[in-house]
C-alpha cells in the first residue's frame, strides 16, 4: 500500500502548526505588532499560486478569465510583501536599548 | 524548468526562513536578522517559481509590471503611515491576503488542469473541498478585515451593531455553506461555487460587526489567523508546501495573539466573538449615578508632584495614540530624568487597538525599550512608586476588576495604579471606558484628575516642570 501525498502534506501542515505554536510563544510582548505584520508579509507567500495561475496555459492565450484572477492576485499580494516587510522593517529600527541613545 | 523535487526543496526552504523570521522577534536584537530572512525566504519562493513556470512570453512582462505597481503601492504605504494608524493598516493588509486567497481559488476552480486538479467539470473531491475552503475563509478574511478597518479608521462607528438573532443567523449561514460545499462536491455546478464566496463575504461582514472597538486587538489577532489557514487551504489544493508551511505558522500565531488578548480581558474567546459588550450596562450605570466628589487640577499641580517625586510609573492607553501624545510625553520623561526622577513605562496587554500597540508608539518616540514593561513585570512596583501618570488608559487600570464581582470586567487583571501615592489621571472628561463603566480611581482621595487633551497636558507639564 502507497501512503497517499496528501497525508505528508497534513503532517508538514500539522507539524507547522507545533513549530508556529512553540515559536510564537517565544516571541517578546513588545514585539507582538511586528509580529502581525510580518505574518502578514509571509502569508502573501500565497503570490506562488497567484503566479501559477497567472501564467498557465497558451501564451497567445494569456488573457482567459483564470489567468486574469491571477494577475489580480499578484498586485494584491505584491502590496503587501513590499508593505509588511518594509513596515516591519521601520518599525524594528526604532527598538533601541538605553545604551544605544547616548 | 526546474524538476519538481528541487521546487519542493527550494519551498522547503523558504518555509524553514519564515520560522527563522519569527524566532528572530524572541528579542528586539535579532529582530531585524529574522525580518531580512523572511525577505529572503520570500526572493526564494518568488523566482523558484517563475523559473519552474517557464513561461516568459508576454505574460512575465505583465507579471513583472504588476508587481512592480504593487511593490511601489506597497513601499510607499510602508513609509508614510503614521505608526498610530498601524491597526488599521494591518488589517487593510489581511484583507489583501484574504482577497488574495479568493482570487487564486477562483482562478484554480476555471482553469483546473494547470495546477494538476483534474479538469474543469471533474475536478477532483479533496480538491475541490481544500479550495472550498480556502476560498471560503480567505473571503471571510477580506470581508471582515475590510469591517475592522473601516471602525478603527473611525469611517464606520466603533460601537458594537447588534441585531436579533443575530447568531441564529450566522449559524445557518455557516450550515448553509457546508450545505453548498457538499453539493458542489457532488455536482461540480459553478454556480455553487461563487454562492459559497458570496455567502462567506456575507459572514465575514457579520462576524466583525458586532464587536466594539476595545476588542480590536482580539478580532485583529483572529483575522491574522484566518488570513493564515486561507492561505494554508490554498497551499493544500496547490499542493505547496511553503504555502502550507506558511499558512500554519500564519495561523498559529494569530490564534496564540487571540488567546494572550482574550486572557488580558479574562474573557473567554467566544464571548468576544459573540460581541456586544457593554451595551445594556452603559444604560444602567448611567442611570443611578450619584454625584461622587473628584478631585481635579492642573498642569502645575501634576509637575509639581512629579518634580517632587523619585519614581514615577507612566500607563500609557488607546487615548495616548489618538491624541498621539507619545513625543511630548517622552520629552517630559527627559525632563523628568534630568531631575532624578526614575521613570518607567508599564503597558497592559490589551492597551490599544492591536498587540503591542503601545510599545510601537514608545519605540517611535525614542523610549528605550528596557524602560517598558509588562504587566506582570511591573505590577509589584506601583506600591513603591509616588506618582502614576495614566494618559489615555482607563478601563484596565479600574480597581473595580479585583473588588466587585457584579462588573463586567470583574477578574480581569489591572495595572495596580492605586496602590502608588499619588495617580495623575489625564483624560477629556469623567465619562466612562469602553466597558461602560465608571472608574473607582476617579473618586480615590489619591488620584488628581488632569482634564485635558492627553498632547496638550503633557505639553504643558513640561513648561511647569
Amino acid at each position: 500500500m502507497e501512503i497517499d501525498p496528501f497525508i505528508f502534506r497534513l503532517s508538514i501542515f500539522i507539524l507547522s502548526i507545533f513549530i508556529g505554536y512553540y515559536v510564537v510563544w517565544s516571541v517578546t510582548p513588545s514585539l507582538h505588532t511586528p509580529l502581525m505584520s510580518v505574518t502578514n508579509a509571509i502569508s502573501s507567500v500565497i503570490i506562488i499560486g497567484a503566479i501559477i495561475a497567472a501564467l498557465a496555459g497558451e501564451s497567445e492565450n494569456i488573457f482567459d478569465t483564470a489567468n486574469i484572477f491571477g494577475f489580480l492576485a499578484i498586485i494584491l499580494a505584491a502590496v503587501n510583501i513590499f508593505g509588511g516587510f518594509l513596515v516591519t522593517q521601520r518599525m524594528l529600527a526604532m527598538y533601541k536599548k538605553k545604551i544605544d541613545k547616548k | 524548468m526546474i524538476s519538481a523535487n528541487l521546487l519542493a526543496v527550494f519551498y522547503l526552504i523558504s518555509g524553514v526562513l519564515f520560522i527563522l523570521a519569527l524566532r528572530g522577534l524572541s528579542s528586539p536584537e535579532t529582530s531585524r536578522q529574522g525580518n531580512l530572512f523572511g525577505i529572503i525566504g520570500m526572493f526564494i519562493a518568488i523566482s523558484v517559481t517563475i523559473i519552474s513556470v517557464g513561461n516568459f512570453s508576454i505574460g512575465f512582462l505583465y507579471l513583472i509590471i504588476l508587481m512592480i505597481i504593487g511593490g511601489l503601492v506597497g513601499t510607499f504605504i510602508a513609509f508614510k503611515i503614521p505608526m498610530t494608524a498601524m491597526p488599521e493598516l494591518v488589517a487593510g493588509f489581511h484583507s489583501l491576503v484574504g482577497l488574495a486567497a479568493v482570487f487564486v481559488a477562483i482562478s484554480a476552480f476555471l482553469n483546473p488542469d494547470v495546477f494538476n486538479l483534474g479538469t474543469k467539470g471533474n475536478i477532483k473531491i479533496a480538491s475541490l473541498i481544500e479550495m472550498s475552503l480556502g476560498a471560503s475563509i480567505g473571503a471571510i478574511t477580506f470581508t471582515g478585515s475590510v469591517i475592522a478597518f473601516l471602525k478603527l479608521r473611525g469611517i464606520m462607528s466603533g460601537s458594537p451593531i447588534t441585531f436579533f438573532g443575530q447568531h441564529y443567523l450566522n449559524l445557518m449561514l455557516g450550515l448553509i455553506l457546508i450545505g453548498f460545499i457538499y453539493y458542489l462536491c457532488k455536482t461540480q455546478i459553478d454556480t455553487c461555487f461563487w454562492i459559497i464566496i458570496i455567502i462567506s463575504f456575507l459572514l465575514g461582514i457579520l462576524l466583525i460587526v458586532p464587536i466594539g472597538g476595545a476588542d480590536m486587538p482580539v478580532v485583529i489577532s483572529m483575522l491574522n489567523s484566518y488570513s493564515g489557514w486561507a492561505a494554508a487551504g490554498i497551499g493544500f489544493t496547490l499542493e505547496n508546501t511553503a504555502l502550507i508551511i506558511t499558512g500554519a505558522l500564519v495561523g498559529s500565531s494569530g490564534a496564540i495573539l487571540s488567546y494572550i488578548m482574550c486572557k488580558g480581558m479574562n474573557r473567554s474567546f467566544f464571548n468576544v466573538i459573540l460581541g456586544g459588550w457593554g451595551v445594556t450596562d452603559q444604560t444602567s450605570s448611567s442611570g443611578s449615578k450619584e454625584q461622587k466628589p473628584i478631585k481635579s487640577g492642573n498642569a502645575d499641580d501634576a509637575a509639581f508632584l512629579m518634580k517632587n517625586a523619585s519614581s514615577v510609573i507612566i500607563v500609557p492607553g488607546y487615548g495616548m495614540a489618538v491624541a498621539q501624545a507619545q513625543h511630548a510625553l517622552r520629552e517630559m520623561v527627559d525632563v523628568l530624568k534630568k531631575n532624578g526622577v526614575k521613570v518607567k513605562y508599564a503597558i497592559h496587554p490589551v492597551a490599544g487597538r492591536m498587540p503591542g500597540h503601545m510599545n510601537v508608539l514608545l519605540a517611535e518616540a525614542n523610549v528605550p525599550y528596557d524602560e517598558v514593561f509588562e504587566l506582570e513585570e511591573i505590577n509589584n512596583d506601583f506600591a513603591n512608586c509616588d506618582v502614576a501618570y495614566v494618559i489615555g488608559a482607563n478601563d484596565v487600570t479600574n480597581p473595580v476588576a479585583k473588588t466587585d464581582p457584579q462588573s463586567p470586567i470583574y477578574g480581569m487583571p489591572i495595572l495596580d495604579v492605586e496602590k502608588s501615592k499619588s495617580v495623575l489621571f489625564v483624560k477629556r472628561s469623567l465619562s466612562p471606558g469602553y466597558a461602560g463603566i465608571d472608574n473607582d480611581l476617579f473618586y480615590r482621595d489619591n488620584t488628581l484628575m488632569l482634564f485635558a487633551d492627553a498632547k496638550k497636558m503633557t505639553e504643558e507639564i513640561i513648561k511647569n516642570l
